[in-house]
């Protein structure tokens, strides 16, 4: 999933200080898993952005409402009449949502309540960590099912560099070296031949990417 | 004799090191160099060492090929994507730069512009491949060349690494650099020559001369912070009181780094000294340990 943050709080004020009616908007897939943008952080913003308003004396109205998805203009298009009464939003749905809903509203400006980190999953213990760098080319077959390119910060992917310290990341102390994970997990399997085989350095993909499904 | 005709004749091998600094001056880094190129077969230029922004490692490769001092371009992936790996490449040949060092690189955050981006385009082993193809008379996209070099490359390894899977990796990884080209290896600071023995009896048959990586010690502080803080690094206690105790932490360094070097004499095929700023101290080193 799409894992992402709630910005510092002073950076949204400063965004939304030129406004007194705003709507506030979340996305009920990925952003609320992550509990950064569903309805239970839209609720919690705006009750934030309302009390801080008034203690600095200032006109603030705060609208709340969740999508579905807000990375899908048809869930956007619910909201259109609502949207109007309102100067500007500001969605807390990860980059693609804040995109697709400015695309499909066009002249209302949206804004960004969150910072979008990663592509991941949980961790088990309530956070998330970065597992996927969405490169196109998977080569997670190779490597105990263990991705080098979203996991190791060098995104190395034909074995360790040298800086590992009692299994860690050179980059950080709390982090195994990927590496180090891919071994174990290639010796469990019995396939630790496949360390030995080098990768080419990958084809880097085209920015911006498009899957067409017209057919 | 070059470097090159050295490793191709079985000589034991010596080379040093210089790091280029923040800015322009090079007095130092020539000073230095001078006065212990009689001494060695090469030396290492530095390519943005800890990724801290200097002065590179091309330019004063090819002013010290311009001395008459031969030296061993480092270079790394850290910064440059393929086309710029290529493209310097062929620079460093007509400057008269033949020996590269393939690293990766540290992490630019480690350094002192931690926001950088981090490129690594290509790793330490496509690097060398890189080379090889380039020597074959053609670029990665396989277009002809006009002009040809002839790199005489080389690479790294860490026999420090963590016992187990790292030491492992390191292996493999080493197996694939020397598959890929390397000519000669240098190894990371060494200070233990049973744990160095029991590496060199692991590369056993890898056909490729290693040097022992030997980092000049300044000062007890100096090795504890290594031993802390890089990777692979592990000062004994016992050196590091010898350092505490000396009256004189030079005469006590060159007896550490001598040593070394003498053990090394009949366990592999060289030794790179790592003397960062203490350069001009190499030569008693080596009067030390009888080369």
């Amino acid at each position: 999933m799409i894992v992402a943050e709630v910005k510092p709080m002073a950076e949204i004020q400063d965004t939304i200080k030129n406004y007194s009616k705003v709507l506030i908007s979340g996305c009920g897939s990925c952003v609320t898993v992550c509990l950064s943008g569903g309805a239970q952080q839209v609720e919690v913003l705006a009750s934030s952005l309302r009390t801080a308003a008034k203690s600095q004396g200032q006109q603030l109205e705060v609208g709340e409402e969740t999508q579905l998805r807000q990375c899908d203009p048809m869930f956007i298009e619910q909201i259109r009449d609502k949207a109007a009464g309102y100067e500007a939003i500001l969605s807390m749905g990860c980059g693609a949502g804040v995109q697709t809903m400015a695309e499909t509203l066009g002249n209302i400006p949206v804004y960004p309540a969150l910072d979008t980190v990663f592509f991941g999953g949980a961790d088990g213990q309530g956070g998330f960590v970065e597992t996927c760098a969405a490169c196109g080319q998977c080569i997670l077959s190779r490597t105990g099912g263990i991705c080098p390119v979203a996991r190791c910060a060098k995104s190395l992917t034909d074995g360790p560099c040298g800086g590992a310290q009692a299994g860690n990341c050179e980059v950080s102390k709390d982090t195994r070296c990927v590496w180090q994970l891919i071994y174990v997990r290639l010796f469990r399997l019995g396939q630790l031949h496949l360390l030995k085989e080098t990768t080419p350095p990958k084809a880097r993909r085209v920015h911006p990417a498009r899957l067409n499904r017209a057919e | 004799m070059g470097f090159r005709e050295a490793v191709e004749s079985g000589k034991f091998l010596i080379t040093a090191e210089v790091g280029p600094g923040k800015g322009t001056d090079m007095h130092e880094l020539l000073e230095d160099a001078e006065a212990i190129k009689d001494r060695i077969h090469a030396i290492n230029v530095t390519d943005l060492q800890s990724s801290v922004m200097r002065l590179g490692s091309l330019a004063v490769s090819h002013i010290l090929a311009d001395k008459g001092i031969e030296p061993i371009y480092q270079l790394t992936c850290r910064d440059r994507n393929r086309l710029a790996l290529q493209s310097d490449l062929l620079s460093a040949w007509v400057l008269g730069v033949k020996n590269v060092l393939a690293l990766t690189g540290d992490h630019p955050v480690l350094g002192d512009h931690p926001e950088a981006m981090p490129v690594f385009d290509c790793d330490s082993v496509s690097l060398l491949q890189m080379m090889r193809t380039l020597n074959g008379g053609h670029d990665m996209a396989g277009n002809e060349l006009n002009g040809v070099p002839d790199f005489f490359p080389g690479a790294v390894v860490n026999p420090g690494a963590d016992a187990g899977a790292g030491l492992e990796m390191q292996l493999i990884k080493l197996e694939k650099k020397i598959e890929a080209g390397a000519r000669f290896i240098q190894t990371q600071g060494v200070f233990e020559l049973d744990s160095f023995e029991k590496f060199m009896k692991r590369v056993e048959g890898f056909n490729v001369p290693i040097m022992g990586g030997i980092i000049m010690l300044k000062s007890a502080g100096m090795a504890k912070f290594m031993n802390k803080n890089v990777a692979g690094i592990s000062v004994p206690e016992s050196q590091i009181q010898a350092m505490t105790d000396t009256d004189d932490k030079v005469k006590t360094s060159v007896e550490i780094a001598s040593h070394l070097v003498k053990g090394m004499k009949d366990m592999c095929q060289g030794v790179h000294i790592m003397a960062i700023g203490w350069e001009k101290k190499i030569p008693m080193v080596l009067d030390e340990a009888g080369i």
